[in-house]
């Protein structure tokens, strides 16, 4: 009766940018494969037919989960999680080895990538567990159930090899923040796993940076104090900005990074200092682990460069995809910078770019598809994709608070979360802010498999959402 | 839990996706708009697919003489979507070409792709080149592919050797490795070992500026391959006996083919007139290849394996064997021949009657070939029976289908099928029909190649080995390759060629043949003239030396040489000469002389073709 007018109640804001997005990655897989030879678009046997026609399947899978019944989720989510637990240990045990990862299960010329898969079905469980009545997020108990939930996949994608669809579970702490997972751990391990990336990946004053801009950004949380805030941005100001244009201005060598570091050092010492003296709790706690992270930063360097032996610094740099292969890595995102940076503000114009079509960018049509925006659509294009971006992930946002279920909520957090994670380290990847790990853009990235399990990953909210009054609390 | 808790929890989350959205636009900012380092690097970024060619295989002759080696020629390319404005006259001035024809090109180019570099100008000079060289960078777009081009240190063997032309739409689509603009074998040896000769190409893909300054290896050239030099090859001909036969056949039309009997190695295939083969060799090659076509003499055209002439009296040899081969006559059978009176076909020459083999090669006797063959024919139930085996018996010869291994446009000559006989004469006909036969004549046409194979049939006593004109593949790293060949038997008995050969020796020393006569080699052979109803009767000469132990048998067929024995037999004799002995002995200077000046073709009314590659 209800379910008739399903399609009346779907989010269509929702739809809308997700169409946009397909089409986006439809037209610049068409712009990175194009040549001569084949210059239809509509030619099937190149990559833009085949993307069509797995836009085409991917609008009626959602089409069918959108005729699904809700219930059905909310009750089989173990199960689904159980059969994609056993998918991806089936697959770490029979499946061949592709570009070093055994991820792949092959079925007839179809291969399936489970983790793709784990994505939503890890998703839906730990919807499933939060939701249950009286389940309180801020217990050891509850600690351990959640960690094995998202553990469990990434230790058998880890095995599988394939470190870049692992670390896309880390981004779930995210959405056990939103149900009440204390802000300070969700700031610690963010911090950590992120000084430790950037420490590894840039070399001086990237890393000082960005622990100025999260170290801002978490007082402006907790303390509300917009003195401190205004001081930071000045100090960073006169700190990072100030000596790198007069560097590049006058040609002096100044080590930038040490005279931020010296510089934040004497401001956390300071405001430790003060905040004893005050026996802020909160601040005291702020203050110090910007002391701390700044301490760790450095150890980390030191230690990672001066007693790690070659190769436990190897392994390490091979997970990070720091020099996997340094002519393959650090020469892909150079000429993907290139290829970015060539655009210009207004980009070279449709099937105009020349490094994505010289085959100087690798995966152009996969993982480095950005690269394709940024050098034909210039600075227009990329900022106009990462708006359709940051306007769907916060659509998604305010329709989970606006469900009335827990388990809806939760799995709408979940869907934004996955998404957010593979926008920030696709795009991150392409222009050097983020290690590469080959993960996919959604909806954009050449592929069936990847936009499929994205496509289900949202249709099941939007599903979730339709259905959102006929729940009860 | 606090519910307002949960809704900055939201606000957080929200606005760390904000935070994160916007320093990637902050970065982008500064990568896309502020910064033009990225900008640059892009425009000293352009990959470019650069095909090295590899060098063509060289050619030797049997005593490791050079026949064709290579020379270095650049093409002028050009990728239109790189190319700037710049000065046309200039350029023109430096490639030595008209604007108009620049303007052209550039515009087809333009048509093919924007993307893909077209060849602008092909095969410039190495002086050329290095003017250009130095001005290229102010020409981004263009740049510069060296190749080789033939060359040739003896204007000789142009037709064995042939040429090498540029691909046409048929051989892109047979092979792959072939791209338009690439050049292949087009014609003899260069066609028959294009596989070993061309070697492998190369790619090496360049990262070059916008100067087209080379800038290092695309991927530190992972993706590059090594050009392969062509393998040589050694060609079993001999490049003095070449040049010697081809100046003996100066002013006259015609073939010469020898052959070393045992190996079947081709050591000389002379065809007349020649052309020089530097002649078809770069920009030229299309303007000297016209001119040389409408030539009414056909240089272009290899007669030693392509012109399928009537064999006469050359025949009357293999006639012979297989008569007695057959059994139909022994050495000993007798014929009478009434001389000029003789029917249906009467004798040329004066002799003694009845007369045996040996004596009716030697006379040349056209009655006793006759009556020969006539008992072949006979020896069966019908007719047509005994003409179907008596042509079976001819193809053993390597008569009537090609015979050599490995040469180009080789004719298979015309053994005339009894069908063809049927059809002709309406089912009526008996071997006094197609008694030309007897003598060589009528339909019957074999290649002086084919001939030459039965001179060397013959001095081997009943088989051959495939005539060949390369003996060895040596690869660039100098290993060799000895290549087999397969040997054809005639199944007749070895002795019936004594008698054989006894006769022809006697043509040499007392018949029609004298003057194929040296004193130093013991030349057999016999001498054709074949009737021309449209001039002078045609020439021919078939023969082997030393009668003992067989080195060379070699067939010279001179169009409107009037007797076999005037020029044909001479130029056999002077070959043979030239081959064992090395040198002409003194006494017969006047007659290589008077050979080497005999003119009998007519002059030609189309403009000479001189101009070479500077």
């Amino acid at each position: 009766m209800r379910n008739t007018n399903v399609f009346a109640k779907i989010d269509w804001v929702t739809i809308l940018i997700y169409v946009m997005l397909m089409l986006i990655g439809w037209i610049n897989i068409y712009a990175a494969v194009y040549n001569t030879e084949h210059y239809s678009i509509f030619d099937f046997s190149q990559r833009y037919g085949k993307q069509l026609m797995w836009i085409g399947a991917a609008l009626l899978l959602m089409a069918v989960i959108m005729l699904v019944d809700s219930q059905f989720f909310t009750t089989f989510a173990y199960y689904i999680y159980g059969f994609t637990i056993l998918l991806l240990i089936f697959t770490l045990i029979t499946s061949t080895s592709v570009k070093g990862a055994k991820a792949w299960i092959k079925i007839g010329s179809f291969a399936l990538q489970p983790a793709e898969l784990a994505k939503f079905a890890t998703n839906l469980a730990l919807a499933k567990m939060i939701s249950q009545y009286n389940f309180k997020v801020n217990q050891l108990e509850s600690y351990f159930k959640l960690g094995l939930i998202v553990g469990l996949p990434i230790l058998i994608i880890l095995l599988q090899n394939d470190t870049g669809s692992a670390l896309v579970f880390f981004v779930f702490i995210l959405v056990l923040y939103r149900e009440g997972l204390p802000g300070i751990l969700l700031f610690i391990g963010f911090l950590l796993a992120t000084i430790f990336i950037v420490t590894l990946v840039y070399l001086g004053g990237v890393n000082l940076l960005i622990i100025g801009v999260f170290y801002a950004v978490i007082s402006w949380f907790f303390l509300r104090d917009y003195k401190h805030l205004l001081l930071l941005s000045i100090g960073l100001g006169l700190l990072f900005f100030i000596p790198t244009y007069m560097v590049g201005q006058m040609g002096y060598d100044i080590n930038v990074g040490k005279i931020m570091m010296y510089g934040l050092l004497s401001y956390a010492v300071i405001f430790v200092t003060r905040a004893l003296l005050s026996r802020h709790t909160i601040k005291i706690l702020i203050y110090s682990s910007l002391l701390g992270s700044l301490i760790f930063s450095s150890s980390v360097g030191y230690v990672f460069h001066d007693i790690l032996q070659t190769h436990q610094r190897a392994r390490i740099e091979e997970l990070l995809g720091i020099k996997h292969d340094p002519l393959g890595v650090g020469y892909n995102v150079n000429q993907s910078k290139i290829a970015i940076g060539s655009g210009g503000v207004a980009g070279k114009g449709f099937l105009n770019g020349t490094q994505t079509k010289f085959n100087f960018v690798p995966e152009q049509s996969t993982d480095f598809i950005f690269c394709t925006v940024g050098e034909e659509w210039g600075f227009l294009g990329t900022s106009f994709v990462i708006s359709l971006f940051l306007a769907l992930f916060l659509r998604l946002i305010y329709v989970a608070e606006r469900q009335r279920s827990r388990f809806s909520r939760v799995y709408g957090y979940g869907v934004a979360c996955i998404l957010f994670f593979h926008f920030a380290i696709n795009i991150g990847m392409t222009i050097g802010l983020a290690p590469v790990i080959g993960i996919p853009l959604p909806f954009i990235s050449y592929g069936g498999s990847s936009l499929w399990s994205f496509t289900i990953l949202l249709a099941i909210f939007l599903k979730l959402d339709s259905n959102r009054m006929d729940v009860l609390w | 839990m606090n519910p307002d808790v949960q809704t900055n929890r939201s606000l957080v989350i929200a606005g760390i996706f904000t935070l994160v959205a916007f320093v990637l636009v902050l970065r982008l900012l500064n990568l896309q708009v502020v910064d033009d380092k990225w900008k640059l690097s892009a425009e000293n970024n352009v990959v470019r697919k650069v095909v090295s060619y590899p060098a063509r295989g060289l050619v030797y002759d049997r005593n490791m003489e050079l026949l064709v080696y290579n020379q270095a020629a650049y093409d002028f390319l050009a990728t239109p979507r790189e190319i700037e404005p710049f000065d046309t006259l200039t350029l023109c001035r430096i490639l030595g070409v008209e604007k108009e024809m620049l303007v052209k090109s550039l515009k087809k180019a333009n048509e093919y792709s924007r993307y893909r570099p077209s060849v602008i100008l092909k095969q410039l000079s190495a002086s050329r080149y290095a003017t250009l060289q130095e001005q290229l960078y102010k020409y981004p777009g263009f740049y510069v592919r060296s190749r080789t081009l033939r060359q040739y240190p003896f204007p000789i063997a142009s037709q064995t050797l042939g040429y090498v032309g540029e691909v046409i739409d048929r051989d892109l689509k047979k092979e792959e490795y072939y791209v338009s603009g690439d050049y292949i074998g087009k014609r003899g040896i260069e066609y028959a070992y294009e596989k070993r000769l061309r070697g492998k190409k190369g790619v090496t893909y360049q990262l070059v500026d916008v100067h087209s300054r080379l800038k290092g290896r695309f991927k530190e050239g992972r993706y590059d391959t090594t050009a392969v030099t062509g393998d040589n090859l050694v060609a079993t001909l001999d490049a003095q006996l070449q040049h010697y036969g081809e100046e003996l056949m100066a002013g006259k039309a015609g073939a010469i083919v020898a052959i070393e009997p045992a190996t079947g190695e081709i050591l000389a295939m002379v065809s007349a007139p020649s052309y020089d083969p530097g002649l078809l060799v770069g920009r030229v090659r299309g303007k000297n290849y016209a001119i040389l076509q409408k030539n009414k003499d056909e240089p272009l055209f290899n007669r030693t394996v392509s012109a399928a002439y009537p064999p006469g009296s050359t025949f009357k040899p293999v006639n012979g064997l297989i008569a007695l081969d057959e059994g139909v006559i022994t050495p000993y059978t007798k014929f009478v021949c009434h001389g000029r009176a003789s029917r249906p076909i009467m004798c040329t020459h004066d002799h003694g009657t009845p007369l045996g083999l040996v004596s009716a090669i030697k006379e040349s006797c056209n009655p006793f070939f006759w009556q020969t063959f006539k008992a072949c024919l006979s020896n069966y139930s019908s007719t047509k029976e005994g003409y179907m085996a008596w042509a079976e018996n001819v193809k053993k010869f390597g008569l009537g289908s090609s015979v050599a291994a490995d040469i180009s446009g080789e004719r298979s000559g015309n053994i005339p099928s009894a069908k063809f006989y049927d059809k002709l004469y309406r089912g009526s006909w008996n071997s006094l029909t197609v008694r030309s036969l007897s003598v060589g004549q009528g339909e019957l046409l074999c290649t002086p190649l084919q001939m030459a194979n039965v001179a060397a049939t013959i001095a081997n006593k009943g088989y051959y080995v495939s005539p060949h004109i390369v003996k060895r593949v040596v690869s660039p790293k100098g290993e060799e390759e000895a290549l087999k060949f397969d040997r054809f038997d005639t199944g007749i008995d070895p002795s019936f060629f004594d008698e054989t050969t006894d006769g022809l020796r006697q043509v040499v020393t007392h018949g029609t043949g004298q003057s194929a006569y040296i004193d130093s080699v013991s030349i057999v052979g016999k001498t054709g003239t074949i009737q021309n109803s449209s001039g002078d009767d045609h020439s021919a000469f078939i023969a082997f030396a030393p009668m003992g132990s067989p080195k060379i048998a070699i067939y010279v067929y001179v169009e409107r040489g009037v007797w076999g024995s005037r020029y044909a037999a001479p130029i056999a004799g002077l070959m043979i000469e030239k081959y064992i002995k090395g040198f002409i002995s003194p006494r017969r200077h006047y007659l290589e002389k008077k050979i080497k000046e005999s003119v009998l073709l007519e002059p030609d009314e189309v403009e000479e073709t001189n101009e070479q590659e500077e």
